[in-house]
């Protein structure tokens, strides 16, 4: 199966149901995107596909055959995740970092769709797990960067 | 600055002390990865190498041998062995600003990873090295900086040879030695390789900084993880690869002390897609294949039959198929025994029969999980010279290395420990029997020949992983005429979890057991806390903050019971509890002040919801904290809407970390007192995954308000301090807001009305 996987078109050899998670970590060796629960419960393996944040844990690989996928490893390909990343940075998000790659490609997918994100859509697009509890960190980048300083 | 470049796991063949590296594919590898080419690997500075660093370890004093810990490479960046494991506590960053400090270069040039075992590392009291108890800092604070002056004072040394000038002639700027004279500079790692051919001066006579000149400790330098975890490139454990490298994924027993008995589809499963091979562990079945998904898909289609393992040594515990958590909250809160008293002053029960008024109470908390994000895997490969390489979470590499070489009869210089980061750890991550990976990866290496990599899947983990203690705990206080607390005794049904996992002795205590019960400072003249050691039948484990994960909300609650029976208001019954202690008097007028003034509420907000405040304060790891949190109802359910926390370390390297830290613990700890509980029917966990198990969301966080108060006091821990008091302040917030007394955790599964 062919998969774009960050501009690049890869031939996959795996079955049609494998998830997406795994055939981007295993075969493409692409380890940035994170396993936390493969139940689309923690979000840890946030990807885009065709810009729609998509936890890839439960995500078969022949339904997104022909679509593009972006994960972590290109965000700073991307001029809205690069700004994202740096916002990060800033911010000083990251503790443990396991689930970053997925709030990266969370905060980057609601930034390309919305340029000015209300409250409510950054809350009802971050919704991704931390256990180290980054969630006042996240919060401040994403406000800032939807326009406005977030206080946290 | 990063420690990894490339998808890779650090291996020490990526740092080469001299020998010839395939520089092609490293170039290849740094450019495909955006760095500069050889920016990081073609040091020939000081060379740290596994039989450097472990000869003589009889002779060896940790924290002294300067080339165990750094090597300066031409580029002058400086690759630091952190005795410490990061798991996003912000050890590598700090590390980097004490050693920095005193070697007199800028922390941003250094790449920081974890030190193999050895026993260099040993700087815990000199003999262990263990990542928790949040005493990575303040255990080698002092060590640290005496290794940065010693290895200055080296590089001034060779400086002084090279340049055929007195040392006292030169002088030293960030980076580089300077001639004072002439002007001349000479970079640190042009002189590196001179000054590894020296003896490492004593450290304790080497002259160290004054303090008042700091340009690092002390201040919000921005952590050197920070880039790399934002885009993908920090690698943990379970992104490990080795060439040859094959997968293997578990179905453990669905209770520990069972065994593989009958495999009944077999031949079925060894004929699925990509399978290589099963096998029988203890207590597990798994399959090996070239991709894990294809080994989980199979190792969870595995129909197997249990049997009872004879195992009369076994280290574990048998899991009883009656075992329920619920009824064993029962038994511990109907303990009635006095039990082993652990620190006791006055005579409680005279005072309580003085006493005005008495109150009792019977407090419990829940089993938790560690619910780290990364999942446990191990990678275990066998090398040719019959040593083995593995790579796993953990936080004690030299106590795994001896775990390893009993069970696999090597000896310890031939078993080398990786150390990735930690994708979260919380106490999960040290020696718990049949709760690591690692025996399977080592078992499954040896019998497929290859390098295997062992992952867990959550479901796997939630069925495996140690508990946070559980306790049932029997208070009386009494009070005087005015209502002031005059005598308290707290009896604790639980069992530690050291003694769980090294044996209970009958006539000793284990202090995690009770620790936010003892060590309380309040001035209550009679006080007797003891415990009554009641046997989990589920195995137990070191949680972020120990027995202050769930003592102080014991404590603290009761008190504001007693207060509350007294007529008093919480906060200013602390004070009066506390009016002889500068320290806490300081610590929590801060909080207060940081909250715009205590009120405790009810009161109407600006939203028009009803809310009220809760103050909690603990004791933890040598620091002192105190938390107030603000809560409302909403749907018979708490919403925490801010928490105000002040943290008293004593003395701090990084202010931005620390605040980092707390508020990553309060967040913990509210996960805790609002939802979290792991419940047990038949032996088995009701949760696998988070699902069922929920944890604290973005939507529940608050916003977490954080005051790092530096007293000068001797330097406490940063990591778990932050946790246990935020539990009380919600707890008495609600039964503010409620009436209610809350006697129990989570919050969750209370029926509250606001």
């Amino acid at each position: 199966m062919k998969l774009s996987i960050n501009n690049e078109v890869h031939d996959v050899e795996a079955d049609g149901d494998t998830p997406l998670l795994w055939v981007i970590r295993d075969n493409l060796g692409l380890t940035g995107t994170k396993y936390g629960c493969g139940l689309a419960q923690c979000g840890a393996c946030s990807v885009m596909v065709d810009g729609v944040v998509t936890r890839s844990c439960v995500t078969p690989i022949d339904s997104v055959e022909g679509r593009e996928i972006t994960t972590i490893e290109a965000i700073e390909n991307d001029p809205v995740g690069k700004r994202v990343v740096e916002k990060w940075v800033e911010y000083q998000v990251p503790q443990c970092g396991y689930c970053q790659s997925g709030q990266v490609m969370a905060a980057t997918a609601l930034l390309r769709e919305t340029q000015n994100p209300t409250e409510d859509d950054v809350a009802a697009a971050m919704v991704n797990l931390c256990r180290c509890g980054t969630y006042n960190a996240i919060h401040a980048a994403v406000k800032d960067l939807a326009g406005e300083k977030g206080g946290a | 600055m990063t420690n990894n470049k490339d998808n890779r796991p650090v291996t020490r063949e990526d740092f080469p002390s001299g020998a010839p590296v395939n520089i092609s594919r490293r170039r290849f590898l740094l450019a495909s990865a955006g760095a500069t080419a050889g920016a990081l690997v073609l040091g020939f500075g000081l060379p740290i190498g596994p039989a450097r660093a472990a000869q003589g370890s009889e002779q060896i004093t940790p924290g002294t041998r300067v080339p165990a810990f750094l090597e300066i490479r031409p580029d002058n960046t400086i690759r630091l062995q952190s005795p410490f494991v990061e798991g996003g506590q912000g050890v590598f960053t700090a590390m980097a600003q004490i050693v920095g400090e005193e070697l007199d270069a800028d922390p941003e040039s250094f790449v920081v990873e974890v030190a193999p075992a050895g026993s260099d590392y040993l700087l815990i009291n000199n003999k262990i090295r263990i990542t928790g108890g949040s005493n990575s800092v303040r255990s080698s604070y002092s060590t640290m900086r005496k290794l940065g002056a010693s290895a200055r004072l080296m590089l001034l040394q060779a400086a002084a040879g090279r340049l055929n000038v007195p040392i006292a002639q030169l002088k030293t700027e960030p980076g580089y030695v300077i001639n004072t004279s002439s002007g001349e500079k000479v970079s640190y790692g042009s002189l590196a390789k001179d000054a590894l051919d020296l003896s490492v001066p004593d450290g304790n006579s080497v002259e160290l900084r004054d303090p008042s000149t700091f340009r690092w400790i002390g201040k919000p330098l921005k952590r050197l993880d920070i880039l790399d975890k934002s885009t993908g490139k920090a690698i943990y454990s379970i992104d490990c690869t080795v060439e040859g490298m094959v997968q293997a994924a578990v179905q453990h027993a669905p209770r520990l002390g069972l065994d593989v008995g009958r495999i009944l589809n077999e031949a079925d499963v060894s004929a699925m897609k990509g399978v290589m091979s099963v096998h029988r562990l203890p207590g597990a079945v798994a399959v090996v294949a070239e991709r894990w998904w294809n080994a989980k898909i199979a190792a969870e289609a595995l129909q197997v039959e249990w049997v009872k393992r004879d195992d009369k040594d076994a280290k574990y515990r048998y899991m009883p198929d009656d075992f329920s958590s619920a009824a064993f909250s029962d038994r511990l809160a109907n303990e009635e025994s006095k039990g082993i008293t652990a620190e006791e002053e006055g005579d409680v029960n005279s005072a309580l029969s003085d006493a005005a008024t008495v109150v009792e109470a019977t407090y419990r908390n829940q089993f938790l999980h560690h619910g780290q994000l990364e999942p446990p895997s191990t990678l275990a490969r066998f090398n040719e010279d019959g040593s083995l390489d593995i790579w796993m979470p953990n936080q004690a590499p030299e106590q795994f290395q001896s775990t390893i070489a009993k069970i696999t009869g090597l000896e310890a210089s031939q078993i080398n420990i990786h150390s990735p980061m930690l994708g979260g750890f919380f106490g999960r991550h040290f020696l718990y029997p049949e709760a690591n990976p690692f025996p399977q990866a080592i078992q499954l290496a040896k019998e497929v020949g290859r390098p295997v990599k062992v992952i867990w899947s959550r479901e796997e983990e939630f069925l495996r992983d140690p508990l946070r203690p559980m306790a049932a705990v029997r208070f009386r206080g009494g009070l005087d005429a005015d209502g002031m607390p005059v005598a308290i005794e707290a009896i604790s049904a639980t069992e530690g979890p050291t003694e769980s996992l090294t044996g209970h002795n009958p006539d000793s205590l284990d202090p995690l057991a009770l620790e936010g019960l003892t060590g309380k400072t309040y001035a209550i003249a009679d006080r007797r806390i003891a415990q009554v050691y009641v046997k989990t039948p589920a195995m137990l484990a070191y949680w972020r903050s120990v027995g202050h994960s769930m003592n102080d909300f014991f404590y603290e609650t009761f008190l504001d019971e007693l207060a509350d029976k007294g007529s008093q208001d919480p906060y200013e019954l602390r004070l009066k509890l506390l009016k002889d202690n500068k320290r806490l008097t300081h610590l929590l007028k801060a909080v207060g002040e940081l909250s715009g003034g205590w009120k405790r509420g009810p009161f109407t907000a600006e939203d028009g919801t009803t809310r009220a405040r809760g103050v909690g304060m603990a004791s933890p790891f040598g620091s002192e904290t105190a938390a107030i949190a603000e809560v409302s109802m909403k749907n018979g359910q708490v919403i925490v809407h801010d928490i105000w926390e002040a943290i008293d370390p004593g003395s701090i390297v990084n202010p931005a970390i620390i605040e980092a830290q707390v508020k990553s613990a309060a967040a913990l700890g509210l996960s805790q007192i609002l939802m979290e509980e792991v419940i047990y029917e038949k032996g088995e966990p009701a949760a696998r995954n988070y699902d069922l198990y929920p944890i604290l969301r973005p939507d529940q966080m608050p916003n977490v308000h954080v005051r790092v108060v530096e007293s000068g006091a001797k330097m406490g821990g940063v990591g778990e301090p932050g946790l246990p008091p935020v539990l009380p302040a919600v707890a008495n917030a609600v039964s503010t807001l409620t009436g209610q007394r809350v006697r129990e955790m989570p919050l969750r599964k209370l029926r509250l009305e606001s």
